[in-house]
C-alpha cells in the first residue's frame, strides 16, 4: 500500500510519546504582584521584621542620597542609585542566612550593605580605586557584576557545587529587566532549572533599560511568567512593598533550600532617578510618570503601616532617621578622603605567579615612578 | 562661489552625521543596538536618527548582543545593511559568536554568494575615567578574525569618511570608536559632508626624518604631542595614523620606515598577543635591511584594564613615547 493509498485511512493523532514535563498550572504566577503592606495579611507579619525592614529602607534611601551626592562632589566615578527600589534591596539581603550567597548586579551596591558589607568597601568599583573592594568569600556577596546577567550562571554554578557537597546553601541573584534578554539569563534558568539548583532569581524590573522601556525588551505577559518555560516556579511581587518581597522571597529560599529547585521572582518596582548620574532620563520619560510612583514609596508604605498599627511614632521615626544619618556622615567622612593607591599594584594579582613580562613592566613602572619624585622632590 | 563658515564639528557628531546621510542615501541601511532610538545611544552618536527616518528604520533593540549581532546577519542575508552598535567594548563579548562563527565566515562559508554587508560600531579603548568593562581595547580579538575589516579613526573628518565607507562596504567592518576623541574637534564642517575614505589607507599625520611612530585611534593625538617634544631632543619623527588595522597599508608604513630607518609602534591595548606585535613583525619582514634599530612596542601593560584612579599609569604616554625613541639609538651588540 503506498502512501497516497492511505490517505483515507489517515487520522492525525498525537505523536506517540508526547506528555507533558511538568503541569505549567503550579509554576504561572499570580495575575497580580502579591503585596502584604495595606492588606489583611500585614497584620498576621512579624512587626520585629516590618520594623527590620523600615530602619534598613530608610537606611538604603540616605545611603543613595549620600552617594549620588559624592558623584557631584566628584568623589564617585559614576553611582547607578537604586533610590525607588530600596524594598528590593534591602529583602534581598536579609532574607539570606550567612552561609548563603548574593549575586548582585552594578546597580545594587545597597544589598551588599544591607548584608553587612563596609559601606565605603562596596564603593569601591564606583570609586574607582580598585574593581571589587572587599573579599567575595568573606560576607558572600560575589563581586558587583557590571555585565548584565553574566552572573547569573555563576549563581547556578556555585548553587549547584555546594549542593554536591553536602551543603544547605542557597544563591540569590539579582538582575534588572533588560538583563534578562540575555543569553546569559536562559542559559542561567535553563541550568538551574535542569539541576534543580537551589538558585533564586530576583528580577528587579523597574520599568526601564537605560532608555528602553519594558514593551520594547519583552512580549511576555510578565517577566515572571518566562519561568514556566525552564519549568519553574514564577512569582510576581509588588517591589515597593518590603514585607511582600521579604516574604515571597522567603519563600523561595525556603524552597530552594529544601531541594525545591529554582525560582524566579519578579518585584515590579521603579527607578526613581536617572539610569545613572551620567544619563539624562528626561529624554524617555515623562515626570507625570515619576510622580505617579512617589504615593507607592517604599519607605512611606512601612511607615503608614507601621504608625496605623501603632508600631512605630514620631520618636521612632527620628531614631530611625538619626541612625541613617550618622550612617551618611560616616560615609561622607570616609569618602572624603583620597584613597591610598598604589601603583604598582597594577601588577599584583593579575596572576598568582607573576610572568616574566609582568615583572619586566613592573620595573619599568617603577622606574617611572622614581623618575617621577625625584623630580618633585627638586 | 559660496564659502561656508567651518564649524567644528566633535567625531561623535561625525559618526552620526555619516549615519544620517548613508541612510538617507540608502533605504536598505538599518541602525540597531541597545539605547539608539530615543536616546539618541549613551554617546548621543544616533541622535536625532529615530526621529528622522522612524524606529523601523532606528531600532531600540531587546538587551542582548548576540541578539543584535544574530539578527543583523539574517537582515544583511535578506538585502539590508544593518549598522549595529556594542554600547560599549567589553560589552560586546556575548555577540562573539555571531560575530566570528557567522559575520566574519558567511562569504566564505558560501563561496561569495552571500556577503555580509554590516557593519558594526564599538566604542573602545580608555582614558575617560570609566570604571570596569567600560575601556577595553578590543581590537586584537577583531584583527585576529579573518573576515572582518577593521578600522579606527583618529580625526573628525576620518570619522565622517570611514563611517560611510564601512557601510558602503559589502564586507563586516568593525569600526572601532576611539571614546576618549568621542569629543575632539577639528574644523570639519557638518554642513557639507567631507569625502568617504577608502578603507586601508594610512596616512602621515605629520613628516620627519629621523623615525616613525606608528599608531592609530586614540593614541594618535598621543604621539603628534611626542614628536613635537622631541624637536627639543633632535628627533624629527614621522607619525602614521594607520585609520585601518584590516587591510594594513603595508606600503605607507614600509615607505616611511625605509626612509627613516627606525620605528615605534604605539598603542593601549595590551603588547603582548596585541596588534604591535603583528606589526612590528610585518615592518621587520619588509625593511630589514633599511632598519637601524629593532622596531620597538609601546603598549598598554599586560593586565586586565586598571580601575580609573590608576589607569594614567597603564596607559602609554608621551614619556613612554620618548624613551622607546632614545632606546632608538641602537648599535649591534648593546
Ligand atoms: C552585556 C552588557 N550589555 C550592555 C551593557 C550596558 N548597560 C549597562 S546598564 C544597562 C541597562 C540595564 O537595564 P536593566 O537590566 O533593566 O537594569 P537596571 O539598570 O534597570 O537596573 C545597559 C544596556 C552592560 N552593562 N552589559
Amino acid at each position: 500500500m503506498t502512501v497516497m493509498e492511505q490517505r483515507d485511512a489517515y487520522r492525525p493523532t498525537p505523536p506517540p510519546a508526547w506528555q507533558p514535563r511538568t503541569d505549567p498550572a503550579p509554576l504561572l504566577p499570580d495575575a497580580e504582584p502579591f503585596r502584604v503592606l495595606g492588606t489583611d495579611a500585614a497584620a498576621k507579619a512579624d512587626a520585629r521584621l516590618l520594623h527590620q525592614l523600615y530602619a534598613e529602607v530608610v537606611r538604603g534611601r540616605r545611603y543613595n542620597a549620600q552617594a549620588t551626592a559624592l558623584t557631584k562632589q566628584g568623589r564617585l566615578a559614576v553611582y547607578p542609585s537604586s533610590t525607588g527600589q530600596e524594598a528590593c534591596e534591602v529583602a534581598a539581603a536579609l532574607v539570606l542566612e550567612e552561609r548563603d550567597w548574593l549575586f548582585p548586579s552594578y546597580r545594587d551596591t545597597l544589598a551588599a550593605v544591607a548584608r553587612g558589607l563596609d559601606p565605603v568597601q562596596a564603593l569601591t568599583l564606583l570609586r574607582g580605586d580598585w574593581h571589587t573592594g572587599y573579599d567575595p568569600r568573606e560576607h558572600r556577596v560575589a563581586p558587583l557584576c557590571t555585565p548584565l546577567a553574566t552572573q547569573l550562571p555563576h549563581a547556578v554554578g556555585l548553587a549547584h557545587a555546594a549542593r554536591l557537597k553536602g551543603d544547605d546553601v542557597v544563591a540569590l541573584a539579582m538582575v534588572g529587566d533588560g538583563g534578562t534578554s540575555e543569553g546569559d539569563f536562559h542559559e542561567a534558568l535553563n541550568f538551574a532549572a535542569v539541576w534543580q539548583a537551589p538558585v533564586v532569581f530576583l528580577v528587579q524590573n523597574n520599568g526601564f533599560a537605560i532608555s528602553v522601556p519594558l514593551d520594547k525588551q519583552t512580549a511576555a505577559p510578565s517577566l515572571a511568567h518566562k519561568a514556566v518555560g525552564y519549568g519553574m516556579p514564577g512569582r510576581l511581587v509588588d517591589g515597593n512593598d518590603a514585607a511582600a518581597v521579604h516574604e515571597v522571597l522567603a519563600d523561595a529560599v525556603r524552597h530552594a533550600r529544601e531541594g525545591g529547585g529554582p525560582t524566579l521572582v519578579e518585584a515590579i518596582t521603579y527607578r526613581m532617578e536617572a539610569h545613572t548620574n551620567a544619563d539624562d532620563a528626561t529624554r524617555y520619560r515623562v515626570d507625570a510618570e515619576v510622580d505617579a510612583w512617589r504615593d507607592h514609596d517604599p519607605v512611606l508604605l512601612l511607615e503608614r503601616e507601621l504608625t496605623e498599627r501603632g508600631l512605630l511614632d514620631e520618636e521612632g521615626i527620628r531614631a530611625v532617621r538619626d541612625d541613617a544619618e550618622k550612617m551618611a556622615a560616616d560615609l561622607r567622612e570616609r569618602m572624603n578622603q583620597d584613597p591610598v593607591l598604589d601603583p604598582m599594584d597594577l601588577f599584583r594579582d593579575v596572576y598568582a605567579e607573576q610572568t616574566t613580562q609582568l615583572r619586566e613592566q613592573a620595573a619599568q613602572l617603577r622606574a617611572e615612578l622614581d623618575a617621577e619624585a625625584d623630580g618633585a622632590d627638586r | 562661489m559660496t564659502t561656508v563658515a567651518a564649524k567644528p564639528a566633535t567625531m561623535a557628531q561625525a559618526f552620526g552625521r555619516a549615519l544620517r546621510d548613508a541612510m538617507a542615501a540608502d533605504p536598505s541601511v538599518h541602525v540597531l543596538g541597545e539605547d539608539v532610538g530615543t536616546l539618541g545611544g549613551v554617546f548621543r552618536v544616533t541622535d536625532g536618527l529615530a526621529k528622522e527616518f522612524g524606529d523601523a528604520r532606528c531600532t531600540d533593540t531587546p538587551l542582548a548582543e548576540a541578539g543584535i549581532l544574530g539578527t543583523a546577519v539574517g537582515m544583511a542575508m535578506y538585502g539590508l545593511r544593518p549598522v549595529v552598535e556594542m554600547q560599549f567594548d567589553a560589552f560586546a563579548y556575548p555577540g562573539f559568536e555571531q560575530l566570528i562563527s557567522h559575520v566574519a565566515k558567511m562569504r566564505n562559508r558560501t563561496r561569495g554568494a552571500m556577503p555580509m554587508p554590516l557593519t558594526v560600531r564599538v566604542p573602545y579603548g580608555g582614558g575617560i575615567g570609566g570604571v570596569e568593562h567600560h575601556s577595553d581595547s578590543s581590537e586584537a580579538y577583531y584583527m585576529a578574525t579573518p573576515g572582518l575589516h577593521v578600522v579606527t579613526p583618529a580625526t573628525v573628518a576620518d570619522a565622517y569618511g570611514l563611517m560611510r565607507a564601512a557601510i558602503a562596504s559589502d564586507d563586516p567592518v568593525v569600526v572601532l570608536e576611539p571614546k576618549r576623541l568621542y569629543w575632539s574637534k577639528d574644523t570639519w564642517n557638518p554642513e557639507h559632508p567631507t569625502d568617504v575614505e577608502p578603507i586601508g589607507r594610512a596616512v602621515v599625520r605629520r613628516p620627519g626624518s629621523s623615525a616613525t611612530l606608528i599608531t592609530y585611534g586614540p593614541s594618535v593625538p598621543v604621539c603628534m604631542e611626542a614628536a613635537e617634544a622631541a624637536r627639543a631632543e633632535g628627533w624629527d619623527l614621522e607619525v602614521i595614523d594607520l585609520r585601518s588595522l584590516v587591510p594594513f597599508d603595508d606600503e605607507t608604513v614600509g615607505a616611511s620606515v625605509r626612509r627613516t630607518g627606525r620605528a615605534v609602534v604605539v598603542h593601549e591595548s595590551g603588547g603582548f598577543g596585541g596588534p604591535g606585535g603583528e606589526i612590528a613583525a610585518r615592518v621587520t619582514e619588509r625593511c630589514f635591511h633599511h632598519l637601524e634599530a629593532p622596531v620597538l612596542r609601546v603598549a598598554g601593560f599586560d593586565i586586565p584594564y586598571p580601575p580609573p584612579m590608576l589607569e594614567r599609569h597603564h596607559l602609554p604616554g608621551v614619556d613612554r613615547i620618548l624613551d622607546a625613541v632614545a632606546r632608538l639609538q641602537w648599535e649591534a651588540g648593546s
